[in-house]
């Protein structure tokens, strides 16, 4: 007679007919998407003020220079003294007055230009004046030495230095941020899953404690087999619960950028520039696309589903069983607090070594260790993997997992058979030991 | 005689405290088996190997002459001292889901169901989550899942706790029934008197031992002691009591009575028979009250967890 069927059926519906496991499933899309659409709105908003801005050039070098923006509007003001078009520009409740004077040279002008205004001006304003200033100022310095500007644009050489291993691999920056962001995502979602789900677990585990039912469950059935229906029952409806959250984004967003008339890929595209620009990359590029799609091509796809598959499953039950084992230690989640830490410590570790170790070196010493020991390794080596790791390196890993994940689970089973029974003992590590040899 | 269960020499350590040391019960077929024993005495432990929920370390445990096999759960009913049922699930669905785990389809489970819940004067509960039923109410649906497979061994914890007189007599009587439709009852309680009402065999398991068992009947004739509560009319009630303290072991009593008697137990020795005393108490007086004082469980479990 198989009772696993049953058991996992009875938790999968228990969990997804739970009220608010369905209001979660359905209200955290919404935030999250209604997040995103209030940020997209919002910052539209900031972006829609038009900043009139007064120009007081003495100077009269930049007459023409400044050129009017969709957010920005730029007058120049000829005539009167400083602290007149100070006042004007403070009647006519503009952005704020920038300043030229005039000066015996170029580098005093540079260093004599102010802006006024009300409040501390924005940073991209700020930037953009700045930028046109030191243009005109710069070719103006370089006429004064006899230098042809057009001359030195032409002759400028822009360097990136291409990425090849030994076995013909090539890579480039861009590629090396699509590993990244593949790898850590990996690693990012098998982090959460554990930590959602296995508490939902261990919850479930102490619900039956207290409600005092498992006694009469395990006088049918094998505590093992309560405990692995428990936790594969669960994970199926967690599962159900990602994929529900992944459709019901991709939906929601598609709507709100559908009647807000807010393009997501904008916005992404805004995000992904910055990472460039921060790694000195610029997007404009002819071939940033051409990169993308390269990086794309040369992630090793089936390798990473079928190892992503691997870690998230051996990674996930690894850590449920232990959620399950400290459920049932304890009699309250009031008691779990103790427990917790351990749990979540190589974890978090494990996500910092990812995204920090990593990064800097995906096949340094530190890097290489972690995604060995068991309770680090899915989420390390998920993240390592993109980077070509080689396969027995791989296979080792999984092995270990594996096998540690056959031990934790004979060592979860008989602290859970023993501890589901214990009522009002409070449970410390001590006593825990103890109930290994029982 | 015929047993539908023995448990062989079971012992059972936790650690360094020996639960069960030497256990060895007998339960007849078809009879109402008392398991009792002050708390702490190692019961539970030995209805959990029963139950294998735990193993034993060393024994055995017969059940209608096989050894203990993990499919023998289907032919065991037992309700635990420490019960209780999903509280957010129906009472219709949770109980065809304990039903199937003790293998019944979901179609017979649904059948019999029908019937217990007519039986027990459970109306339209079906939909009803059990955390909107009462304590009394969720005992009965708690009841019903233990006994709906029709095992052939029923092991009650307690069974009684938790309801109003009313439906303790119900589930008395449910348990009689059960038992003469051919089932076997192990029962476990701490009310003796229920114990005198139901059970015909006991067992007394005092710090993790053993220390009696039998029929019940035959464990009261060896506690029988020979005492007769006797309560006689006379007028010189010194001299009578002077008398009888000459012949006998008496002590003073006190039972409800309309007349002023003399009123004494009396315990007759080996050399004389309960006519000797008769004879003797008419000739002082007349005699309005005599009776053999019969031990109840309630005694004998005193006296006897005392004696150890």
């Amino acid at each position: 007679m198989n009772h696993l069927p049953l058991i996992i059926k009875r938790e999968y519906l228990n969990k997804v007919r739970n009220k608010s496991f369905i209001i979660m499933t359905f209200l955290s899309p919404l935030i999250f998407v209604g997040i995103f659409a209030l940020v997209g709105y919002l910052s539209s908003v900031n972006n829609d003020n038009v900043r009139n801005i007064s120009v007081y050039d003495e100077s009269g070098m930049f007459i023409n220079s400044f050129e009017d923006t969709e957010t920005v509007k730029y007058k120049i003001l000829t005539s009167g003294t400083l602290d007149e078009a100070k006042k004007v520009t403070e009647n006519d409740k503009s952005y704020g007055l920038l300043h030229i004077p005039k000066t015996e040279n170029l580098v005093q002008l540079a260093n004599a230009t102010t802006f006024y205004s009300e409040e501390s001006p924005a940073i991209s304003v700020m930037n953009k004046m700045e930028r046109t200033i030191e243009t005109k100022v710069n070719n103006a310095r370089l006429k004064q030495a006899n230098i042809d500007a057009e001359k030195i644009k032409e002759l400028r050489v822009d360097l990136e230095i291409k990425q090849e291993s030994f076995a013909g691999e090539r890579t480039s920056e861009v590629g090396s941020i699509a590993k990244l962001i593949f790898g850590g995502a990996a690693g990012y979602l098998l982090f959460m899953f554990i930590i959602i789900y296995g508490n939902m677990i261990m919850r479930s585990v102490i619900e039956e404690k207290t409600s005092r039912i498992v006694e009469v469950i395990i006088s049918s059935v094998k505590p093992i087999k309560l405990l692995l229906g428990k936790i594969i029952g669960t994970s199926l409806a967690g599962v159900t619960q990602f994929v529900a959250w992944v459709i019901l984004i991709g939906v929601l967003s598609s709507v709100v950028a559908l009647v807000f008339g807010i393009d997501p890929g904008a916005m992404q595209g805004q995000q992904q520039e910055m990472l460039l620009q921060s790694q000195g990359v610029e997007s404009g590029s002819p071939d940033f696309m051409l990169q993308v799609m390269d990086a794309y091509n040369s992630l090793p796809l089936v390798n990473l589903i079928v190892m992503f598959l691997l870690f998230f499953i051996g990674g996930y039950l690894l850590y449920a069983s232990l959620y399950a084992a400290i459920g049932a230690a304890v009699d309250s989640e009031t008691d779990t607090q103790q427990f917790m830490m351990p749990i979540l410590m190589p974890l978090i570790l494990a996500v910092y070594v990812g995204f920090f170790t990593v990064i800097e070196n995906p096949h340094g010493t530190v890097s290489q260790v972690f995604s060995y020991i068991p309770f680090t390794s899915p989420v390390v080596m998920l993240m390592r993997i993109p980077f070509g790791v080689p396969v027995w390196q791989q296979i080792l890993s999984v092995v270990i997992l594996f096998v540690t994940f056959i031990g934790i689970v004979w060592f979860a089973a008989k602290i859970y058979r023993v501890g589901i029974l214990m009522y009002g003992k409070k449970a410390s590590y001590k006593e825990i030991a103890k109930w290994l040899k029982y | 005689m015929e047993y539908l269960l023995q448990a062989n020499n079971v012992s059972k350590s936790f650690g360094e405290f020996k639960a069960l040391n030497n256990v060895t019960i007998q339960v007849p077929k078809g009879s109402v088996f008392g398991l009792l024993g002050p708390n702490g005495a190692g019961k539970t432990t030995l209805i959990r190997i029963i139950n294998q929920i735990t193993m034993p370390d060393t024994g055995n445990v017969i059940l209608d002459g096989e050894p203990l096999r993990p499919d023998h759960i289907q032919n065991i009913g037992y309700l635990p001292e420490e019960r209780g049922l999903y509280k957010s699930m129906k009472v219709g669905e949770q109980c065809v889901y304990l039903a199937q785990l003790k293998g019944l389809t979901a179609n017979e489970a649904r059948k019999r169901l029908m019937y217990w819940f007519e039986r027990l004067e459970i109306g339209d509960w079906w939909n009803k989550k059990i955390q909107e039923l009462s304590k009394g109410q969720a005992q009965k649906i708690q009841f019903i899942v233990t006994v709906m497979h029709n095992p052939k061994l029923l092991i009650f914890d307690e069974p009684f706790s938790g309801f109003d007189p009313i439906n303790a007599n119900l589930i008395k009587d449910e348990i009689l029934k059960l038992r003469d439709d051919g089932a076997t009852v192990i029962f476990s309680t701490h009310r003796m008197e229920s114990v005198e009402e139901m059970c015909d065999h006991i067992a007394l398991i005092h710090k993790s031992n053993k220390i009696l068992d039998g029929k019940l009947l035959d464990i009261k004739k060896a506690y029988q002691s020979n005492t007769f509560e006797v309560g006689l009319l006379t007028d010189n009630k010194e001299a009578v009591s002077a008398a009888l303290k000459e012949k006998f072991e008496i002590t003073p009593t006190t039972f409800k009575s309309i007349n002023d008697e003399l009123q004494y137990k009396v315990k007759i020795p080996q050399t004389h028979s309960a006519n000797d005393l008769v004879s003797f108490l008419t000739s002082y007086g007349q005699l309005n009250h005599f009776v053999e004082v019969i031990p109840s469980a309630n005694d004998i479990f005193i006296e006897t967890v005392q004696k150890n």
